[in-house]
């Protein structure tokens, strides 16, 4: 498998301002010429790189991809996702990540040694986690907790957004989710599959966190959002 | 939407939310979201509706057609009620043999319209014993974001008062092309809405979004209609595990009235 190609994780801001973003749909010619690449979401046909996907087209550099605004979550390595414990087996946890096919999360990838005979101590059915990802193989999806941050969600509460919007809540090098945690004092994890857990001081406070993220994934044409979000706090979340 | 079950960390949180009366979307417990009714979404139905309950979005359709009576009601019309939760509603819905709550819903719809006699069966007879007017009502749920009972029932209502008779010839053949100025033999006074109360924990709450219904315990329907300055509970049905008791029962009775008074003036100012 070539999970090498995918390792390196897109947080690309979706904001930079220059370039007007055009909607494009699967089979639109996006640009024509020898000089561009196709980038992600798009193909090349003879002289000219073609949309395989919905979306807003962006030009960086030589490069052609498309940012999708729908679709499902497509497990890649390193990815930190958040997952619901659907089973129990002999040697691990069956994690429901909301994608194609589950993931499995193996006893000894808990953080602490746990005695097979008391799984369900650390780990019970609807239960939900933060995990990685740590290799696919085919089908299957292996999870790993040894890493910070990680483990069993046991506070908060979680929710779904569409998982093509996460680059947006994320924002560049985490600025979005960074300014939604400081202006609510909630703690937040972004799943690259769409889930976000949120714990806050208070049940206002997770509300309005939620609220905040919800505003930010629901404004997929507008650019400039990092000034858009203060102004929608200092405004009273309306 | 996605089709990964809700959790017990975030059932657990709208438990503690609805116990001090919160709600992700600033409504009240009680508050139901605002709908609105579009008519004539089918050109080849007899009469057609759509209704948008916040993200929740329903079509119905309403087909006349001429049939035999049913032998225990030879001087009545007929009713059907019939629906399907089609997968583009919901993640959760599959093709295939209709599950339990796609033969809850016409069902509920069904008995909320019959038991009000807001049709009168009775006007829909063409030939007594021989030929009589059916009336099929289908219900099609295109997005399912909660509530689709309560938000049916609406669309249904709404569908039946825009239904006018296509022609009848001598012999009894129906020409659909023309329709006449006749509508359906209606009541003027009687339609029924149904109201679906949800419990989880101690809170009960009423138009509940997917994400709230599917962490709920337990529900329970009223269809409820008013007939001369008189409230009328058409139907009831009780789902899931969680009881209810007495005070709360006593407590949704209380409730009811002013929400039908509500619900009623919103939808009059679609009628």
């Amino acid at each position: 498998m070539n999970n090498e190609i995918n390792e390196t994780q897109d947080y690309a801001e979706v904001d930079s301002k220059d370039v007007p973003r055009k909607i494009i749909i699967p089979g639109e010619v996006i640009v024509t010429g020898e000089d561009y690449l196709p980038g992600e979401g798009t193909r090349r046909e003879g002289n000219s790189i073609v949309a395989i996907r919905f979306g807003l087209a962006e030009e960086m550099g030589r490069v052609v991809r498309v940012i999708p605004i729908f679709g499902a979550f497509i497990p890649r390595r390193n990815n930190v996702i958040i997952g619901r414990v659907i089973d129990i087996t002999y040697a691990g946890w069956l994690v429901d990540i909301d994608s194609a096919s589950n993931a499995f999360l193996s006893i000894e990838e808990s953080p602490r040694f746990i005695n097979r005979d008391e799984m369900d101590q650390f780990l019970a059915i609807g239960e939900v986690i933060a995990a990685k990802i740590w290799g696919i193989k085919g089908k299957g999806i292996d999870l790993t907790l040894k890493a910070k941050g990680l483990g069993k969600l046991e506070e908060g509460f979680t929710f779904r957004i569409i998982p093509s919007r996460v680059p947006r809540v994320i924002g560049r090098e985490g600025s979005m989710v960074s300014l939604i945690k400081e202006k609510t004092g909630c703690n937040i994890i972004v799943g690259q599959n769409g889930w976000i857990w949120i714990h806050g001081p208070s049940l206002d406070a997770q509300i309005k966190a939620r609220r905040a993220i919800e505003f930010v994934a629901d404004k997929v044409f507008v650019s400039g959002l990092t000034e858009k979000v203060e102004k929608w706090f200092e405004e009273g979340q309306k | 939407m996605s089709s990964m079950e809700i959790s017990s960390l975030a059932k657990e949180n709208l438990r503690k939310m609805f116990s001090e009366g919160k709600r992700f979307d600033y409504r009240g417990l009680l508050d139901y979201r605002d709908f609105e009714v579009t008519y004539d979404v089918s050109n080849k139905a007899e009469g057609s509706a759509r209704v948008k309950l916040g993200k929740t979005e329903i079509v119905v359709g309403i087909k006349l057609t001429v049939g035999a009576p049913y032998p225990d009601s030879k001087d009545k019309g007929n009713l059907m009620v019939s629906g399907d939760l089609l997968p583009i509603a919901s993640p959760r819905y599959e093709s295939g043999p209709p599950g339990f709550n796609a033969i809850e819903l016409p069902r509920l719809v069904d008995r909320a319209i019959r038991g009000s006699e807001m049709i009168d069966l009775k006007r829909l007879v063409i030939k007594e014993g021989e030929k009589v007017w059916t009336v099929i009502i289908d219900i099609y749920p295109i997005n399912d974001d909660g509530n689709i009972v309560d938000a049916a029932t609406i669309g249904v209502i709404a569908a039946l008062k825009k239904t006018f008779l296509p022609t009848l010839d001598s012999e009894g053949n129906v020409d659909y092309e023309t329709k006449t100025k006749n509508k359906l033999p209606l009541s003027e006074e009687t339609a029924p809405l149904s109201f679906s109360f949800y419990k989880l924990g101690d809170s009960i709450l009423l138009d509940p979004t997917r994400e709230e219904e599917e962490a709920c315990d337990s529900r329970i329907t009223f269809g409820i209609s008013k007939w001369e300055g008189q409230y009328m509970i058409n139907s009831c049905q009780k789902r899931g595990e969680q009881t209810l008791n007495s005070e709360e029962i006593a407590k949704i009775m209380d409730i009811i009235p002013k929400k039908f008074e509500e619900l009623n003036k919103k939808l009059k100012k679609f009628l």
